[in-house]
């Protein structure tokens, strides 16, 4: 049995001191393989008397234990220390940054935009678009402002000819919209608009405007200052802003009034913003002129409507505090990267 | 208009501070722009009377002054050029302040001060500062000048709205401000001026629409001369109109307290008779500002008979002025119809307060009482002798007090509340409207006339206005609308436009918005092939025709950007360009078409510089990437194509045309160097423009069967010519396979080493996969044989081993 001793003593030795896996592998072939050292000595149970096999058997079994548990205590003392060595090589830096986070961003009058039509669509207003360059009728004389009437001064138009212009508010849009839908309706026209300005921080001769119009069987000043103040309070996250109504003129709308809110900037207590006056113009609005219904074929007997306008550069300046209408169409990356 | 707030509270005196005066004001809609003082902060200024001047004894520019403030007798040392004994003037005293600084007594060059005499600008009544503000000789001496002059007052910058044209003038507001808090209206007390002689002057109607009243009246031996009094010069300056002489003062008085725009001739220089008329396209007038003015056709004119001697309710003539040696004047009071007189002094590029009021309308009634109130203050000044008051008047053509319905249930259903009846019918008695109970088919309400002074009341919508503002705005209900809300469609077979943004935004790329109107040089370089709409009255050259590209703006932003340090530029803009039809000369709404595309432009580095990649310049197909990335939102990625084509603005080789399903997108390609070259920018410039109508169109997702069967790739590389297109080659291989071919991926061109110039490489991989079963090696290789026959024959390519 000295067979054993030797065999027992070596393939041990030879376990522990196997440096890897391979190396292991080599060990447990040489003693457990199909032509092992120790499944030899099984096989050669069979060449002893009988009555000794059962004792060598067992012996031989027991070293065969002792060598499959050795073999597995040190695998795993092997792979644990891979799995060590492979995490020390691997470790990165986290702090690093990662490849393509660059994201752009939306232009802030786009963002106000996009804000707004969401509320509006949220109550059922239509979101229509229409042409910039215009004809006079549907820009002034189908809302009720013939040729020399005072208030087209308050409209500095930039003309084609004397019958093209450049759109001066979205209002011919709700006209082309009432020529051509039955009432009852909803809507909403933004869009770029047009004034003869010379660019300073609080002009521009390009702008935007959000106007809508609602036309049903029954709407009343009521209605309107409803939807104006619930819209404002939206907009501003503010669900106690104050909110007044001024009488106004348009020549389209009548009653007319202006929409001033407390100054969301000093909560009106008077600042640089308000003018010192606590209050913000920020909509015109007005029950639609009779005369405007029907020259779209409305019948203003048994239809009325309310409209209103607002101004969304402005409103993105009171929003994100910008300080100058003129960025805007700078278009400065360092300015527009604040936007997202 | 600007008025000051004493001469308001003369006529009505409402229990208000001045800043609740302005708040009340605003709110009934006749806003308050702006409130300053008339007189800076001081105190202890008075009367002062010069007694004697005498030399500085060490200073040439001093003089030494003994001012009296009343019961004193004073030394003041003074620098004016005006000081001198006899005048009356502003004395502050020592311990006055003045512009936030206490006087104290002072030593200049040696000679003790006690007190100053000032200056307008120093008590910040204007900013004259030429000399010593001279009072008149019969200012009380020692007074306060604060009493004085009424210097605790405020000037009100009202910006009224073209229909309250009523409110023009004092009496108009002071109705207003009456109405607003239910208290009587002081209103002026005029009295006929009974004439002194008989003169008059012939005046003949000629259009009677324009101008159907003209009251006249004669003046003779008025002294031109004689000064106009303080208070109405103070009221004068705080309107901001300088005080010229008696005649003007008076006229512009009028106008202001009683809104009626009146006019002075020099009665030597009138011939003949006076004539209104309209003008014949041509004539020529001299108005009294000295310029000679063409006129249209359309415009009011005032004749005698050595022609046109004034434009008819904007501007009196040169010819027939009143001047220094004018003794004798005739006085004009009209009336001019509104249509008559509107945009007339705009289109001839003048703005005068006559036409103002004119154009937006005048009590037609008014006439009269305007002319005894002139003639009373003007003889008060300067004396003279007024013939009777002539009214020539086409009763038939002036305007008649309208009758308008109001309906009690159409205020219910406009306002959105019940008003009582007593509460309306009070209204319009405070209104001054009359009106009578009545009853329109069958449904009850007054017939209503509104008074003269009020042009903007025509309808019932015009009374309804009026009701809700005089029970205020801020009265009225607030109610969320309540209708049967139908859902908005949102088609899903049709991408947003918000989507598309998204798409940019998350590519890197940041939203522009450039100038609808563009230079029109470098846009001819640009777009050559589209003509351009050209504005009438441009704001600049630069900004004189409508964009036919976005490029050109957005050219002009990377500009910008690029002279900030600013390299790595990647915008884009959605928005119309406006091109002329092909073919069209005539500008017409139909022959402009005006197209919304998403644009965008370009250059720098693929990536923001950073530690992980190396820096390299993008290029044409970073850009197509970004393209495609929309492409494939819209579901059907395979509708658009790429082709080769030729652009003004691109460079040659590197400029595509996009098309879906064989329809022009729009481009993609390098600015070319050309225009580089000319914009001095040296990075290459990379820029594309799409029609948002033919991106829109997107497929509803509809699930496919999965198939469980294995996929079988096979690679293959083949050589082409270089000038066949990768698209050749797909078009190709899809023509040639079968349906198992599930997917081609073109995963490496080369060129070079071991393959003959012109030629290039491709590598090509193909997977096959059928729905129902599992593809035998020999159907793989079938397919492959036919896709790599295919390729020879087709586009002439090699199979390189």
């Amino acid at each position: 049995m000295s067979d054993l001793a030797d065999i027992q003593q070596t393939s041990l030795e030879a376990a522990a001191a196997a440096e890897d896996i391979v190396a292991l592998d080599v060990v447990r072939v040489q003693y457990l393989g199909k032509k092992g050292e120790l499944t030899g000595l099984l096989k050669g149970l069979g060449k002893l008397p009988a009555d000794e096999r059962p004792g060598a058997g067992a012996e031989i079994n027991r070293v065969k234990s002792a060598l499959q548990q050795a073999i597995a205590d040190r695998r795993q003392s092997l792979e644990q220390t891979a799995i060590a060595t492979r995490l020390e090589t691997e470790a990165i830096d986290v702090t690093l940054p990662g490849r393509n986070a660059e994201v752009g961003g939306l232009h802030p009058v786009t963002m106000v935009l996009q804000r707004i039509e969401h509320f509006f669509r949220g109550v059922g207003y239509d979101v229509v678009e229409g042409p910039e360059i215009e004809d006079d009728y549907h820009n002034f004389e189908a809302l009720n402002l013939p040729e020399h009437h005072p208030a087209r001064a308050m409209h500095d138009t930039f003309y084609f000819n004397p019958q093209l212009l450049l759109r001066t508010h979205t209002s011919p849009v709700q006209v082309r919209v009432m020529e051509t839908r039955e009432p009852p309706f909803r809507i909403i026209c933004p869009g770029r608009v047009y004034r003869v300005d010379q660019p300073d921080p609080s002009h521009l001769p390009m702008f935007h405007q959000v106007e809508g119009l609602l036309i049903d069987y029954e709407s009343s000043f009521a209605e309107l200052k409803g939807t104006i103040v619930e819209f404002l309070r939206a907009f501003f996250e503010r669900e106690d802003l104050k909110v007044r109504f001024r009488p106004s003129y348009f020549p389209f709308t009548e009653p007319s009034a202006e929409v001033d809110v407390q100054c969301v900037h000093c909560d009106g207590k008077g600042c640089r913003v308000c003018g010192n006056t606590g209050w913000l113009e920020v909509m015109g609005s007005g029950m639609v002129h009779p005369n405007v219904l029907e020259f779209s074929g409305i019948d203003s007997e048994k239809f009325s409507g309310f409209a209103f306008g607002m101004g969304p550069d402005r409103l993105a300046l009171l929003r994100y505090g910008v300080d100058d209408l003129r960025h805007y169409l700078d278009n400065d990356l360092r300015f527009l990267r604040q936007f997202r | 208009m600007k008025l000051s707030e004493n001469w308001l509270r003369e006529f009505v005196n409402p229990e208000l501070t001045t800043e609740e005066l302005v708040e009340q004001l605003t709110m009934a809609g006749l806003e308050v722009d702006g409130v300053t003082p008339v007189a800076s902060e001081f105190s202890k200024v008075v009367v002062g009377d010069i007694l004697e001047v005498n030399s500085h004894p060490d200073a040439d520019k001093l003089v030494v002054c003994k001012v009296s403030s009343g019961d004193e007798t004073h030394q003041v040392v003074c620098g004016a050029p005006n000081a001198r004994a006899g005048i009356k003037v502003p004395f502050a005293l020592v311990g006055a302040k003045l512009a936030g600084h206490k006087l104290k007594k002072a030593k200049l060059r040696g000679v003790e001060s006690f007190g100053m005499l000032c200056s307008e600008r120093e008590l910040g009544i204007s900013d004259s500062h030429d000399g010593l503000m001279e009072l008149p000789r019969d200012a009380p001496v020692g007074d306060s000048m604060r009493d004085y002059l009424q210097l605790d007052d405020y000037v009100f910058d009202l910006d009224l709205t073209p229909n309250r044209s009523d409110c023009l003038g004092m009496t108009g507001l002071a109705r207003e401000a009456g109405l607003i808090n239910s208290l009587d209206v002081q209103y002026l007390d005029i009295h006929p001026v009974a004439p002194d002689i008989d003169d008059t002057f012939a005046v003949e109607l000629e259009s009677g629409s324009a101008c159907p009243r003209f009251v006249g009246r004669v003046i003779r031996n008025i002294d031109l001369k004689a000064k106009t009094p303080q208070w109405m010069q103070e009221k004068l300056r705080r309107s901001d109109i300088r005080s010229i002489d008696p005649v003007v003062d008076v006229t512009n008085f009028v106008m202001l307290e009683l809104n009626h725009p009146m006019h002075a001739y020099d009665l030597q220089k009138l011939v003949g008779r006076i004539v209104v008329r309209q003008s014949v396209e041509g004539e020529k007038v001299t108005l009294l500002d000295g310029s000679e003015v063409e006129l249209n056709a359309d415009t009011v004119l005032i004749t005698d008979e050595s022609g046109p001697i004034g434009m008819g309710g904007v501007m009196g003539g040169l010819s027939t002025a009143v001047t220094d040696g004018s003794r004798d004047i005739f006085l004009e009071c009209a009336f001019f119809n509104p249509k008559s007189i509107a945009g007339r002094a705009r289109s001839y590029g003048m703005n005068t307060d006559a036409a103002h009021r004119f154009e937006r309308g005048v009590d037609w009634q008014g006439q009269i009482n305007a002319m005894e109130r002139a003639t009373a203050l003007l003889i008060e000044i300067a004396g003279g002798e007024a013939g009777p008051v002539v009214d020539t008047v086409l009763e038939e053509q002036l305007p008649s007090s309208k009758k308008v319905m109001l309906r009690a249930g159409r205020i219910k259903r406009l306002l959105g509340v019940e008003i009582p009846w007593v509460d309306i019918e009070d209204m319009l008695s405070r209104l001054g409207f009359d009106h009578d109970r009545a009853e329109f088919d069958g449904k009850e309400g007054w017939l209503v006339s509104a008074p003269s002074h009020r042009f903007d009341i025509d309808i019932e919508a015009d009374l309804i206005e009026e009701i809700s503002r005089v029970f205020g705005y801020n009265n009225l209900p607030v109610r969320t609308p309540v209708t049967s809300l139908t859902m908005t469609a949102m088609p899903e077979g049709e991408l947003t436009q918000d989507r598309m943004r998204d798409q940019m935004v998350a590519r890197g790329y940041q939203e522009a918005i450039t100038y609808s109107f563009v230079d029109p040089v470098l846009q001819a370089d640009l777009d050559p092939e589209y003509q351009a709409v050209a504005l009438a009255n441009p704001l600049s050259s630069e900004m004189s025709v409508m964009r036919t590209t976005l490029w050109t703006g957005l050219l002009k932003s990377l500009i910008y950007n690029l002279n900030r340090q600013q390299d790595r530029v990647r915008l884009f803009e959605m928005g119309l360009r406006f091109r002329m039809e092909p073919n069209q000369q005539e500008l017409t709404l139909e022959n402009i078409t005006q197209e919304k595309v998403l644009a965008g432009i370009v250059c720098g580095d693929q990536n923001a510089e950073n530690w992980a990649d190396r820096s390299q310049v993008v290029d044409f197909y970073d850009i197509k990437g970004d393209l495609e990335s929309i492409f494939a939102l819209a579901g059907e990625p395979g509708s658009f194509k790429f082709a080769t084509t030729e652009h003004a603005a691109l460079q040659k080789g590197q400029s595509a045309e996009i098309l879906r399903d064989g329809r022009n997108v729009g481009h993609l390609g390098l600015l070319s160097p050309e225009i580089q070259q000319i914009l001095d920018i040296r990075s290459q410039v990379y820029l594309f423009e799409l029609k948002i109508d033919e991106l829109i169109a997107k497929t509803v997702p509809k699930s496919a069967l999965l198939s469980r069967y294995p996929v079988v790739r096979r690679d293959i590389a083949v050589v082409v010519d270089q000038v066949i297109s990768a698209l050749a080659i797909r078009d190709c291989v899809e023509s040639a396979a079968d349906d198992t071919l599930q997917n081609l991926k073109l995963f490496d061109v080369y060129q070079g080493k071991g393959i003959e110039t012109n030629r290039k490489s491709l590598a090509l991989g193909l997977t096959f996969q059928h729905p129902s079963r599992t593809l035998t090696d020999e159907e793989i290789s079938s397919s492959m044989d036919k896709i790599v026959a295919s390729l020879e024959t087709e586009v002439g390519a090699s199979l390189r081993i």
